[in-house]
């Protein structure tokens, strides 16, 4: 079937999503450099209950990641998956639901935590009334996207909605079984699980929402954007669907490394531990894919700031993917384990590949929707630089204060006792807590100017109409999606800025 | 044979159906073979002499733990090496934690382990500790909690409902127990029942595993 002329893709929803997004980004790191310094001056907290480390911290996280993140998983999801199908979104009305039902969960769960509502699970803090609110919005996001795929003109579904929707599937499984409770109040409940089961279903949780969301959600978007900001097609389209299955499957098994030395049965951490240590493959596997891609297009990553952000990204995604199965063995985790190492971890993720590869898909999306080029190319390189020192700061700092807690809390004199107060090494932290607040702030700093320049890019203009290009017989039945395999310019209606 | 995979790939990524269930089915089969068993698996859920039955106090308390966030920076969980033993006291055992709705393990130290906390402090010092923690502990870093001493532990929430809640996952109270409860927390402070729930903390372990 051919596209009626008058159709467009719907991308105000796109906009919308995407401006959410920067909000909570600036939002949520703001909280975190905030907490950075409670841990430096404990005193910032006034004394007010809702500036509380115990309450906020959950609110840096949730909102980092289901503000920020979902917001633009949603964004480039609804972009990528209209442009790989040649069709406008399935049910445009249920995506603006979707858009802002999302928005005012964020907001009024993170006030929810701010208020001592919580259920405790890292990552899924949030207590029965937002977890079913959750659970109805993912379903609408889920009618969107597939119903997308399933009107779609191309007969094959290209592989960066593979990711899309293992991120929509494997979450609500995930997302309903762990959250499975007695509501009591209408502020609280009890876990159905008790104790060492507890531990075991929320990290086989908390693992895979950083799997599923945080890593397969936003390989949706190396595989849309990557190809075509390089404008090169996917190195090897092979590969990148066994590593998919590969990631799909191992991914789940490797919770426990998450529960070494805990109460739990000694089988469930080996395996987790062996599964973690095979998952280094499938994640290189893809981060191999993605660098080769963008080989016969090095030169652009010295003037393109979209490409930069994306190609450092994936450099920062393979650093993590290798960091995380070694601090899955065991004999590493007896020094990593409850220490800021693990903070440093996360933040190698979260900052050097979920927010990199986000700001990338910005950079891209943003002019093109509007039709007019960047507002700023020279601040966006600032912006690239400000975000590397930060993210380098902030691991760097977090290696040094993680390794220095395990090995002296570890530290047994000749006499067998231990060898340094808990205080002791716990006060010996404020170098390194400094050097993470400075991190913090130059990478919020970067952020910043992205926000003022893209907003300065979508000022006073109206989303551009693009239609589904026409599809071309022969290209009906191959395999790779034109548009963004082969890295063809955005389809007609649209400038493609230089 | 050869190109088996190349025909079931052709099929996944034409079927949108089959992908779907081909993710659900794939991602699934981990959490099947490794975490359901140990949902049905007795000695991580049935009580033992180790196990404490919360009371109306100690499981409000514990709620005021949880509300204030105590588990992002303190763990739960004394791990069986040499040096935590020395530092905290006995390792942690499945069987202490068969009450434990949700568990609080805690992933961060960024405090010590709190799991074998009980007793090894007065009420007093835990009051003033809580209030101003520097006063006691001149390099600590944690917040103090002035308005624990303000707030009443009957604001945490109908006590009877949740004892009535726990009761259906199964803790073994008595319908004796649920009536008393409101009585047994009343006029107490948030600071009170928080420093009953830190007072037992890991004081269950039977004396023959010390």
């Amino acid at each position: 079937m051919q596209p009626d002329s008058r159709e467009v893709y719907h991308d105000g929803v796109v906009k919308r999503l995407v401006q959410f997004s920067i909000l909570w980004a600036v939002v949520g790191m703001f909280v975190g450099v905030y907490l950075s310094a409670e841990l430096i001056w404990p005193g910032l907290d006034f004394g007010q209950f809702w500036l509380s480390f115990g309450r906020i911290r959950p609110l840096h996280t949730n909102g980092i990641i289901f503000g920020f993140g979902v917001s633009a998983l949603m964004a480039t999801a609804f972009y990528s998956v209209q442009r790989t199908s040649n069709v406008p979104l399935f049910m445009p009305r249920l995506a603006w639901i979707c858009c802002y039902g999302w928005q005012v969960v964020v907001l009024f769960g993170g006030l929810s935590l701010l208020a001592g509502w919580t259920s405790t699970k890292e990552y899924a803090e949030l207590e029965w009334p937002f977890d079913i609110a959750i659970t109805v919005l993912w379903v609408c996001f889920a009618v969107v996207f597939f119903g997308t795929i399933a009107t779609r003109r191309i007969k094959s579904i290209y592989v960066s909605n593979w990711f899309y929707g293992g991120l929509i599937i494997v979450i609500a499984m995930l997302h309903i079984v762990n959250n499975l409770a007695i509501p009591v109040t209408y502020n609280k409940s009890y876990s159905l699980y008790a104790g060492a089961q507890d531990a075991i279903v929320q990290w086989w949780y908390g693992h895979n929402a950083v799997g599923f969301l945080l890593t397969g959600g936003f390989l949706g978007m190396v595989y849309y954007f990557l190809p075509k900001q390089a404008n090169q097609p996917i190195w090897s389209y092979r590969l990148s669907v066994v590593s998919f299955w590969a990631f799909t499957y191992t991914y789940i098994w490797a919770g426990p490394h998450h529960l070494h030395y805990s109460a739990i049965p000694e089988w469930v951490q080996s395996l987790g531990m062996a599964m973690s240590l095979i998952l280094l493959a499938p994640s290189w596997a893809t981060m191999i894919n993605g660098i080769m891609t963008v080989s016969k297009a090095w030169k652009k990553l010295t003037v393109d700031p979209a490409l930069k952000f994306i190609v450092l990204a994936l450099a920062f995604y393979g650093l993590a993917t290798f960091e995380g199965p070694m601090m899955a063995i065991r004999s590493v985790n007896i020094v990593s384990h409850f220490t800021d190492w693990t903070i440093g971890h996360v933040h190698s993720g979260a900052l050097g590949w979920n927010a990199m590869i986000t700001y990338g898909t910005f950079y891209f999306m943003v002019p093109r929707m509007m039709g007019r080029e960047l507002y700023s190319v020279r601040l966006a390189n600032i912006h690239f630089w400000l975000a590397l020192a930060g993210t380098m700061l902030y691991i760097l700092a977090m290696w040094g204060a993680g390794v220095s807690q395990g090995l002296l809390w570890l530290s047994i004199d000749e006499l067998g006792e231990v060898s340094y107060s808990f205080t002791d090494i716990m006060a010996s932290m404020v170098p390194y807590y400094g050097l993470r607040l400075v991190g913090g702030l130059v990478f919020l700093s970067g952020t910043i100017l992205m926000a003022y320049n893209l907003l300065r890019t979508m000022y006073g203009r109206h989303t551009v109409m693009v239609h589904p290009p026409e599809v071309i017989d022969e290209l009906k039945g191959t395999r790779h999606n034109p548009d963004a395999v082969m890295g063809a310019p955005a389809a007609n209606g649209t400038e493609v800025p230089a | 044979m050869k190109y088996h995979g190349v025909t079931l790939h052709r099929k996944l990524e034409n079927n949108m159906g089959l992908l779907i269930f081909g993710i659900l089915f794939v991602s699934a089969i981990g959490g099947l073979v490794q975490v359901l068993p140990s949902i049905f698996q007795d000695s991580l859920r049935q009580a033992t002499d180790n196990s404490h039955l919360y009371t109306a106090v100690e499981l409000t308390g514990r709620d005021v733990y949880i509300q204030e966030g105590c588990h992002v920076c303190h763990t739960q969980q004394v791990r069986p090496l040499l040096a935590e033993v020395e530092r905290y006291g006995p390792f942690s055992r499945a069987d202490e934690f068969v009450y434990d709705r949700p568990f609080l393990w805690g992933s961060k130290r960024t405090g010590p382990d709190l799991h074998r906390l009980g007793g090894k402090y007065s009420d007093d010092w835990h009051r003033v500790h809580l209030l101003d923690p520097r006063s006691v502990v001149s390099n600590s870093i944690m917040p103090a909690y002035p308005w624990l001493e303000e707030n009443m532990a009957t604001d945490m929430g109908d006590i009877q409902k949740k004892m009535r809640a726990l009761q259906t996952l199964g803790h073994p109270y008595t319908d004796e127990d649920i009536a008393a409860a409101p009585e047994e927390i009343a006029g107490l402070t948030e600071m009170d029942v928080l420093i009953v729930y830190l007072q037992i903390l890991g004081t269950g372990l039977s004396e023959e595993q010390r």
